[in-house]
């Protein structure tokens, strides 16, 4: 749409349940072709935070920009065909269906609606972009937790998305396994894509972010460059248990 | 997988060829009557099972829409020739699963359950008040030049429409849909499928057959009242048929309906005052030993089988 703004803008986005302020006032952005990383730890708001920008949750406040349109408070359904694709935390696989069906699932409903053979055959296409080629006609639900996450992925792709919100899509990989998948996310931003990702491994946010939003207790408690974030005090603070106050 | 779901389907239509038949090769009466009453409810348990089947949404309103079928023959049948009180009653079936879905089916799967019941009362008791108060009135006699043998084939034509449209919808982006939709909703959200809008879609088909299936019925039953037309214990019969067979495959709901059709046939006939109890019964040995029907069951051995073999 607007190419002079950034892919996501979020502004004072909040979320209570109950009496917990689960996300308060958060503020960032993700400019195009950059890759976010959304840090902080267990029980801080990330997740809830994925979930309010890809309409999953509705906001109790605050505005979502997606590539320069107000976008919050539409329903999941929407945004997927605008463009957003994410990933689960816990991964998320129909299992029953084989890795084929998973991948035209994400074909047949995304903004163009590909379907047929056409569908068949991009599908095998994103399939092999993320290793499983081979597994084409394999239940969904056989597959390793590894090569069910790259499934995920092959999904969220299929979706044609311009921004892509990844919920700690690196955690349990093994080191060369880890090194393989901080390649592929690497390769999918270098095609153009706009990433958003909630990552605990150290290692993968230092190689593939620019920028850098940590959050504690549902706030923001510092954002900026990746190296000058990760060794603010108040980060140090978080993550090893101390008092934070900003 | 492939083959015995190709094999069941060729069964199926050779076994609706040799149906269609029947009262040809017999005239018995009795023979046809029993095959009105299996058909109607094969019908309702493969036409529930559309819906409920892929969304795992158990609806009890299905003898609302039978009823209101049966209503609208008895209403316009006189004045109008057959083929347009049929299409009335489609268009007043498929509106009301509309205003119900588009009010219901964000309701998660327990409230959906209450809801549709009580729908189903609420429109019996509708009836009841509008006959009593308006009409001054009960019942409704229903004269229609319609034989046994007409409603036999019209039952038979429509159950083969059915399983048509069923083969296709599984084949099309909308069973791709529901597939995702009842296996992880949440996924299906975030991949773009307007979920209500597809369980919306499933609801108003489902119920246009039931609709459809109670306004064939209507001339049999010379006379109705709301008492008979929207009695409750039909829509438990058809989802214990449909959950016996097996509400997830296409022909699971026939696997159901045919045995329990002549078992509550038997036990109407042997037992009028206790077939609440025995009704009850059933359904609850069916949902402890055949929890995914008699299909899933099948297959799951057909599987067990073959892995034993090679």
């Amino acid at each position: 749409m607007n190419s002079s703004a950034p892919m996501l803008r979020v502004r004072g986005l909040s979320r209570s349940f109950g009496g917990l302020r689960a996300v308060d006032r958060l503020d960032l952005e993700v400019g195009r072709g950059e890759i976010v990383g959304l840090l902080g730890p267990n029980g801080s708001g990330k997740t809830t935070a994925m979930n309010l920008i890809s309409g999953a949750l509705v906001p109790d406040a605050g505005v979502v920009e997606f590539d320069g349109e107000p976008v919050q408070g539409l329903p999941a359904f929407k945004l997927a065909r605008k463009g957003m694709a994410r990933s689960f935390q816990l991964v998320r696989v129909p299992c029953e269906l084989s890795c084929l069906e998973n991948v035209i699932s994400g074909l047949a409903f995304g903004p163009r609606g590909i379907w047929g053979e056409a569908a068949r055959t991009r599908a095998r296409g994103h399939l092999a972009r993320v290793g499983l080629a081979d597994k084409a006609d394999v239940p969904a639900g056989e597959l390793t937790y590894i090569d069910q996450k790259r499934l995920e992925l092959a999904r969220a792709l299929a979706l044609q998305p311009k921004l892509l919100l990844l919920d700690e899509w690196l955690a349990g990989l093994n080191p060369t396994e880890l090194q393989e998948g901080i390649a592929l996310v690497r390769e999918i931003r270098d095609s153009g894509l706009s990433i958003l990702m909630v990552e605990h491994v150290m290692d993968a946010i230092r190689a593939l972010c620019t920028r850098c939003v940590v959050m504690s207790a549902g706030w923001v408690i510092a954002q900026g460059q990746t190296a000058e974030v990760l060794a603010h005090p108040d980060v140090l603070a978080a993550y090893l248990g101390g008092a934070a106050h900003a | 997988m492939k083959l015995p779901q190709k094999k069941s389907l060729l069964l199926v239509w050779g076994m609706l060829a040799a149906a269609a038949l029947l009262p040809v090769l017999s005239s018995n009466d009795y023979y046809l009557g029993l095959g009105i009453n299996l058909s109607q409810y094969v019908l309702m348990a493969t036409a529930w099972a559309v819906f409920s089947g892929p969304t795992r949404y158990v609806s009890l309103a299905s003898v609302a829409f039978y009823g209101i079928g049966a209503y609208a023959v008895a209403v316009v049948g006189d004045a109008l020739p057959l083929p347009v009180v049929f299409l009335i009653a489609v268009a007043a079936g498929s509106l009301l699963a509309l205003l119900v879905g588009l009010a219901t089916l964000r309701l998660s799967g327990t409230y959906f359950v209450i809801f549709t019941f009580g729908l189903a009362e609420l429109v019996r008791q509708l009836f009841t008040w509008y006959e009593v108060n308006i009409t001054k009135t009960v019942g409704r006699y229903i004269f229609l030049e319609v034989t046994p043998r007409q409603i036999y084939w019209e039952l038979l034509a429509l159950l083969a429409l059915l399983f048509a449209l069923s083969w296709w919808i599984q084949r099309s982006r909308l069973g791709l849909a529901l597939r995702v939709i009842g296996e992880d909703e949440m996924v299906a959200r975030h991949i773009g499928i307007d979920v209500t809008r597809s369980k919306l879609v499933l609801f108003v088909v489902s119920s246009a057959f039931i609709t459809l299936t109670g306004a064939i019925m209507a001339p049999r039953w010379t006379y109705i009242d709301p008492a008979i037309s929207f009695n409750a214990v039909i829509s438990f019969q058809v989802v214990i048929m449909a959950l016996l067979g097996g509400a997830g495959s296409l022909f699971g709901p026939v696997a159901g309906a045919i045995p329990l059709s002549l078992l509550f046939e038997f036990l109407s006939a042997r037992f009028p005052n206790h077939f609440s109890i025995l009704l009850g019964a059933a359904f609850m040995v069916i949902v402890y030993f055949v929890p995914n029907g008699v299909a899933a069951a099948l297959s799951a051995w057909w599987r067990r089988r073959g892995k034993a073999a090679a």
